[in-house]
């Protein structure tokens, strides 16, 4: 008997049962879908990720006072400053993997416009700052080099800022402002820059010029930075080189022994990102292998039903046999059946898994990515289950004696 | 040469630790065009007979041939494929698939056979015109009576043009007046040269042979020449064999 024939009996044979075919399905429906769905969300998550730390700039390096303790890492860093502004400039001149590097001083202020007010996270810095961050202005400019000398007291408010301060309509630029009671003129608003991989509203921000911040907001040491120096490599492959040789200029301004723990520390967000990332693809994995344990179930669903089918059917197996069916004809019927039951329940995962993750993406606002690699696995993986699931009652079958079988009650 | 040829045939069942020794020695020849009934009470061995001349089984020792093949030497494809080619088999449940109609059912050896669609649609329309269904070629078993059920059997049996046909107790399911109706199928098949050797316990469906054979214990006790219609006697009994007999 061709494959064609073979192919039209064992729909027949799904078709007459329609009801207990469909259920038997459901198992793989369910798994092809559980593992659609999963995936499509493990990868939005990570493309996500990915998408949160190229907008946060790929070649950052960032350098805090303290020294840096796995696991007691905030305790340690900023706790006791250690850069000073020089290290800046020797940073700015002396690192050739180094293209930009700015200080961030930071503290929190509260805002008051004419309308509003709100407490914010004000930073001090230097125009490069914006360079580094590859964070433009929508409205308005940037303070520059000029206003950092003057300590002009001029500030650039974050999306989220303006939109607390300023009532939809009106222009932030050019109105004045009230930082810890000190008139701030906003001089422009910076475009959106949205969530950090860590869930912070980068938006939810001011920047003033580091000199106007040192006089103004905080006080301190005038020798040492109150914060970060935020360094931009020349390129991304060069975050690793840069990181060395930050390293080796400031132990060596710092005068360090080559035995002694560095004062601060550094962290390289590329690192971080694929750190990161690794952590997604694990639990994109791990959703992954769940989804196909259900598969799995459904396989062993097939199993079931075809044994049962296989028992159901003796007299029929036998008749077919005694008018010249070989074994291999009803090994190949069952398993056609089988694979056919698994197969067209992983058409039917698909669309529903597809479904699902654009449901739950739309109902939590995750993200959703869809390769095709893991539709065609998927595919692969529920014919797979048939052929492998369908096998043992198919030989069952295909080795029944015809008397046996005819005889069967 | 003979259509078949069995001899010394024996089946024995192991059943735990005692044999059943069902065929002790069977041997029978067979010409082509024969119209043969083999008679016996239950346990005489004839079904096992018939499974064996059916290609159903394999016997323990003796050899078959039929049509010059030793079909005890066959393999399991082989023996799928004499029964696919030369042996027709009638059943006495009549083991029709279910909600397949009567047409699909004449197809079904045809279709492993390997013979095309339109082939196959051609040869079993004319098989079942030929028992007498022409009319119902897309009625589903249970929509038919037993004895339509049996004679699309029929139509299925002769459909490959075995030349041998095998019924074991085919009127078994049947009332009388389909019992006669199935009887004048074989009678009309007999008649166009068909080979038909059909296992039965009743006497009015064996009188339609032409040879019968009687069966007891596994052995052939007689094998006589029989004139169509005419009543069928069970054979003198040998004296040795009749304890327990009424």
């Amino acid at each position: 008997m061709n494959l064609f024939e073979t192919i039209r009996v064992a729909l027949r044979a799904i078709l007459r049962n329609k009801t207990r075919s469909f259920l038997t399905t459901l198992g793989v429906v369910i798994g092809v879908a559980a593992v659609i769905a999963m995936v499509a969300i493990g990868e939005g998550a990570k493309a996500e990720v990915e998408k949160s730390f190229a907008s946060m700039g790929s070649n950052l390096l960032v350098i805090m006072s303290g020294a840096h303790r796995a696991g007691g890492a905030s305790g340690g860093s900023g706790s006791q400053l250690t850069l000073t502004w020089e290290d800046l400039e020797a940073i700015r001149t002396e690192v050739p993997s180094v293209r930009l590097a700015a200080a961030g001083l930071r503290g929190n202020a509260q805002i008051v416009s004419d309308e509003q007010n709100w407490s914010s996270q004000v930073t001090g810095t230097s125009p490069e700052f914006f360079d580094i961050r590859n964070w433009p202005t929508t409205d308005g400019a940037l303070f520059t080099a000029v206003d950092v000398e003057a300590a002009s007291k001029v500030v650039v408010l974050g999306q989220t800022v303006a939109a607390r301060l300023f009532s939809v309509g009106s222009d932030p630029v050019g109105q004045m402002v009230r930082i810890d009671n000190v008139p701030f003129q906003v001089v422009g608003v910076l475009a959106k820059k949205g969530q950090s991989p860590m869930g912070q509203d980068y938006d939810d921000a001011a920047f003033v010029p580091e000199s106007t911040f040192q006089r103004r907001i905080r006080g301190g040491l005038q020798k040492f930075i109150a914060g970060q120096v935020h360094v931009a490599a020349t390129s991304q492959a060069g975050t690793t080189k840069a990181e060395a040789e930050l390293r080796a200029l400031l132990r060596d301004r710092h005068r360090l022994a080559p035995t002694a723990e560095d004062d601060f520390s550094i962290r390289n967000l590329a690192e971080l990102a694929s750190a990161r990332e690794e952590s997604t693809r694990t639990l994109t994995t791990l959703l992954a292998s769940i989804a196909f344990v259900s598969l799995l179930v459904g396989g062993i669903g097939i199993m079931n039903i075809m044994l049962v089918s296989v028992t159901e059917r003796t007299r029929e197996i036998g008749l077919r046999m005694a008018v010249g069916a070989r074994p291999r004809d009803i090994l190949a019927q069952f398993l056609v059946e089988a694979f056919t039951l698994s197969l067209g329940g992983g058409a039917i995962g698909i669309v529903l898994g597809l479904w699902a993750a654009e449901w739950l993406s739309a109902k939590f606002q995750w993200p959703m990515q869809v390769s095709p690699d893991i539709v065609l696995l998927a595919v692969g993986f529920s014919a797979a289950v048939g052929v492998v699931f369908g096998l043992y009652p198919a030989r069952k079958a295909s080795k029944l004696d015809p008397i046996d079988a005819l005889r069967y009650e | 040469m003979p259509l078949l040829e069995v001899v010394d045939l024996h089946k024995i069942y192991t059943m735990g630790d005692t044999e059943v020794r069902a065929l002790d020695g069977v041997s029978l020849s067979v010409e082509s065009g024969e119209f043969i009934a083999v008679m016996g009470s239950s346990g005489s061995g004839k079904s096992t007979l018939m499974n064996l001349l059916g290609c159903l089984d394999r016997p323990t020792s003796g050899h078959y041939v039929l049509r010059g093949e030793r079909v005890s030497d066959l393999n399991r494809d082989e023996l799928a494929n004499a029964r696919n080619r030369l042996i027709g088999f009638v059943f006495q449940g009549f083991h029709l698939l279910a909600r397949t109609s009567a047409l699909e059912n004449v197809e079904l050896p045809l279709l492993y056979a390997g013979v095309s669609g339109k082939e196959r649609h051609r040869r079993s329309r004319k098989a079942l015109e030929l028992v007498g269904l022409g009319d119902r070629m897309d009625h589903h078993p249970n929509q038919m009576s037993g004895g339509q059920q049996q004679r699309v059997a029929i139509a299925r049996a002769i459909v490959t043009e075995p030349g041998l046909l095998l019924a074991d107790e085919p009127t078994g399911n049947l009332d009388t007046r389909n019992s006669h109706e199935i009887m004048g199928i074989f009678q009309k098949l007999s008649d166009t040269g068909m080979t038909i050797v059909l296992v039965t316990h009743e006497s009015d469906v064996a009188a339609w042979a032409r040879r019968i054979v009687w069966m007891r214990d596994g052995h052939v006790l007689s094998d006589e020449p029989h004139e169509p219609g005419s009543p069928v006697h069970p054979p003198p009994i040998d004296p040795g064999l009749s304890l327990g007999v009424p």
